[in-house]
């Protein structure tokens, strides 16, 4: 019992950083821009919390570091996430290759930034004021729920907040209207009077820096500094969730609960005896395998926004 | 009615685009209530117009009044603005979303931060009673028929205000029934005070509804006239410039010997089903062979089954006596068989290749076009421009991409292409589909010369005066049979009618 206690809480922590990337990704993708670079996103999210909470710890802002390191996740990510729309949306560019070229700059300019500001380390230094599990008053004190559910991060609570407003906006707000139909049928849009660029250009900066917090949260959770391999392939994850998930922010934040269950278990799975003999790569591959199974089982069948990844030809027949 | 104010006018407006002039100083009066035809061929440059009055391009010279007032359409927000709604030919509807978030979308009502959704389909309802248009606000765009579509669209027009609406080619995707619904529909808006800009090439649609009508061609406006006054010649001789004949002039034909022959042919479909079941024919060189029936009875898997694009079940095809065993459409290419497609985007072109590529995509690989595995540019484009004069394609240039050319055009160069291959067997399956009155008689014209030539012709075609005017015998197909064999002299339209919906013929056959 216990150790399931353990199992959901893991998935919830773990499941935290994919749910605001999938979210990031999936706002994109409504639009009609494919968000491969959910992932440069993330790691662009998780260096700029990380550097920023680490200064503002220095300058004595103690129990605010983690807060303003997720501020300045939203903010400098624009950088990534406006390249990204000027590629793809202002120059009609392949919205793949953009998104591939997204996450190479940011994982190379930021491993060099890191270098560049901490004397050629290799990651920075390990903060202290990080986001602290909270114990919700009450809640927390129901047996094994109150462990599994209500002892855990701010950020995991956001995010499921999260998940509610994104799919408000979506689905019950003129702004959710016109966003789907510039996915579906972007000319359908422009000639009811919306501005299908603007709003894909919006949609991704936005989105994107919905996935930098979930970089953010975990550079300032689990890891406590930022390194050229704190996300490793989790962008990738998410986008595989907003793909399990229907681009239904629901379904979404369900596929991100089943990635993070199966990186909890990767965890909790260490613990036995059995599980000495084998070796602990194998583990570490369990979400990613799992990931490929859940894409295996989806494709097909899909729903995707019917404009996804063509740039939008007014003149077009 | 006729007399209303002016609504709308547009003066002198002249639009380029590289290498074409579009439009060329047309002016034109709209009059509050009235239906306003604006007639020309495919490529006259009618969409172009009505593209500029919708703000979607600016115009190189020329005003646009609106009520008298000089405006500036800037993009179809100001058009909006000014109560104009545009009822596109290809629909501007998002599928999967219901009637009611198509028709608000852009102009959503609120109700605290969401979508006043059930405010907005309240009042859709009422629109829709007010105008007769039954559309429900519940149902989802790709469940509804094209008819239904289309009233979607026309109630976006009236729910943003629009007293002026543009109907953009509105029949072509239209069974019978729905044009029918759909001129009482424009007839029932003018009653109410709206005007109508309807963009056609069908003369029919003019004489029924419209009050006057303006002709343009080749970008130049011709003039105006008030309908009442003139006659469906008249009209087709003034969008054409010159005399046009609904009925195609062709001597008695001289069939030679037996050219195609085809054996208890057994064709399965898709879904499994027998589509073509036990058919015989045979098509004697010289002469024009038309296969009437309505969609979906086999047709088309015959077609593609002579064609060597779908397999054969059993019995057998022979060209010239010669067992045609087709492995692939190349075979049967190279065994002299041609083929204009019915539907010329699918099957016939490659849209977004130019005109010198689409034109040699049956002959690429030709060795007067492929010097050791590099295409031969020069000797491409030799045969482009062969085409283009000989046919008469109008085309800004042969490296044109031919998705920005109109339907006739693309028609003209698939037609130029089938026919200098100088096969033995010219296939044609709807081959006027969406053509205007000028193309149609060019396309029939060349249909007859081909079977003058010599070469066998096998028309298939849902269009009764087509087959009547250009066959000389007619099958009628049913349920994957022949189920009854006559002559354009002979039969009737309501003969053939009888015969296509499944009604024997004397005797016993099918």
């Amino acid at each position: 019992m216990e150790i399931l206690g353990f199992l959901i809480n893991g998935t919830l922590v773990f499941a935290t950083a994919l749910i605001f990337a999938a979210l990031g990704g999936l706002i994109a993708e409504r639009s009609g821009v494919i968000n491969l670079g959910l992932e440069g996103f993330m790691v662009s999210g998780a260096f700029s919390s990380a550097v920023t909470a680490y200064y503002a710890e220095q300058a004595g802002l103690g129990a605010a570091a983690p807060w303003l390191g997720c501020l300045a996740a939203l903010v400098f990510t624009v950088i990534f996430s406006g390249i990204h729309v000027i590629a793809s949306v202002r120059f009609k560019a392949n919205q793949v290759i953009s998104g591939i070229v997204v996450n190479m700059l940011a994982a190379s300019s930021t491993f060099f930034m890191v270098k560049l500001l901490f004397d050629g380390a290799a990651d920075t230094p390990v903060i202290t004021n990080v986001f602290h599990r909270i114990h919700i008053p009450w809640l927390s004190d129901i047996p094994f729920l109150g462990k599994a559910l209500f002892q855990t991060y701010p950020t995991t609570y956001i995010a499921f907040i999260l998940v509610i407003i994104v799919y408000y906006v979506m689905f019950k707000t003129p702004l959710g209207l016109r966003m789907r139909a510039v996915g579906e049928h972007p000319g359908a849009a422009d000639t009811a009077g919306v501005n299908v660029n603007r709003l894909r250009a919006w949609s991704v900066m936005v989105g994107g820096s919905i996935a930098a917090l979930g970089g953010a949260t975990i550079a300032l959770t689990a890891n406590s500094s930022f390194a050229f391999n704190t996300i490793s392939g989790q962008g990738y994850i998410a986008l595989a969730a907003v793909i399990f998930g229907r681009w239904h922010p629901v379904g979404a934040m369900g596929a991100a609960l089943f990635f993070g269950f199966a990186q909890a278990l990767k965890d909790q799975v260490q613990l036995y005896e059995f599980a000495r003999a084998i070796p602990t790569e194998v583990f570490y591959m369990l979400p990613y395998v799992l990931t490929l199974i859940a894409l295996i089982f989806t494709v097909g069948k899909g729903s995707s926004p019917a404009a996804l990844g063509q740039p939008y030809e007014p003149g077009k027949r | 009615m006729h007399n209303g104010e002016i609504v709308l006018e547009l003066k002198g407006i002249t639009k380029r685009f590289p290498g074409i002039v579009a439009n060329d100083q047309i002016s034109l009066q709209l009059r509050k209530g009235e239906i306003h035809a604006l007639l020309g061929e495919n490529g006259a440059g009618k969409s172009t117009l009505m593209n500029i009055v919708f703000g979607l391009y600016q115009p190189d010279e020329g005003i646009i009044e609106l009520n008298g007032q000089p405006i500036v359409m800037d993009g179809p927000n100001k058009a909006i603005e000014c109560g104009i709604g545009m009822v596109h030919q290809h629909f501007k509807l998002v599928p999967p979303f219901t009637v009611t978030e198509n028709i608000i979308l852009g102009m959503e009502p609120k109700r605290g931060f969401g979508t006043d959704l059930k405010g907005a389909a309240s009042r859709i309802a009422e629109l829709s009673k007010q105008y007769g248009l039954n559309v429900n606000p519940e149902a989802k765009i790709e469940s509804i028929s094209i008819g239904m579509q289309q009233r979607v669209e026309i109630m976006k027009t009236l729910y943003r205000g629009a007293e002026i609406i543009i109907f953009d080619e509105p029949t072509a995707v239209l069974t019978p029934q729905e044009i029918t619904e759909l001129l009482q529909i424009m007839k029932r808006l003018v009653d109410e005070g709206k005007s109508i800009l309807l963009i056609t090439h069908k003369l029919k649609e003019i004489m029924d509804v419209a009050d006057r009508c303006t002709i343009i061609r080749r970008g130049k406006m011709i003039e105006t006239v008030t309908v009442a006054d003139t006659n469906q010649e008249t009209l087709a001789e003034k969008m054409v410039g010159h005399r046009v004949q609904f009925k195609t002039d062709k001597r008695p034909a001289n069939p030679q010997d037996s050219l195609l022959d085809i054996a208890n042919l057994v064709v399965t479909a898709e879904n499994g089903q027998r589509a073509v079941d036990g058919i015989s024919l045979s098509i004697r060189a010289g002469e024009v062979v038309g296969i009437a029936g309505v969609d979906g009875n086999g047709q088309t898997e015959l077609i593609e089954a002579i064609t060597g694009m779908r397999p054969i079940e059993s019995g057998t095809i022979r060209l010239e006596g010669r067992d045609v065993k087709h492995g692939s459409p190349r075979t049967a290419s190279e065994a002299g068989i041609s083929y204009i497609p019915q539907d010329r985007h699918k099957h016939g072109l490659v849209l977004d290749f130019d005109v010198s590529e689409n034109a040699v995509l049956k002959s690429y690989y030709e060795e007067r076009f492929n010097h050791k595995g590099l295409l031969d540019r020069q000797a491409i484009e030799e045969v482009a421009e062969r085409h283009v004069e000989q046919f008469d394609i109008r085309t800004p240039g042969i490296h044109t991409p031919v998705r920005s050319m109109s339907g006739g055009n693309q028609q003209k160069l698939i037609i130029a292409r089938e026919i200098a291959k100088e096969p033995k067997l010219l296939i044609a399956a709807q081959p006027t589909r969406g053509l205007d009155v000028g193309a149609i008689e060019f396309v029939h014209k060349q249909l007859i010369a081909e079977r003058d030539k010599g070469k066998a012709v096998l028309l298939v075609s849902f269009e009764l005066d087509e087959i009547i005017n250009v066959s000389d015998r007619i099958l009628v197909m049913f349920n994957g049979r022949f189920v009854g064999e006559t002559t354009p002299e002979t039969t009737s339209d309501q003969e053939l009618g009888l015969l296509m919906a499944g009604k024997h013929q004397g005797g016993d056959r099918g």
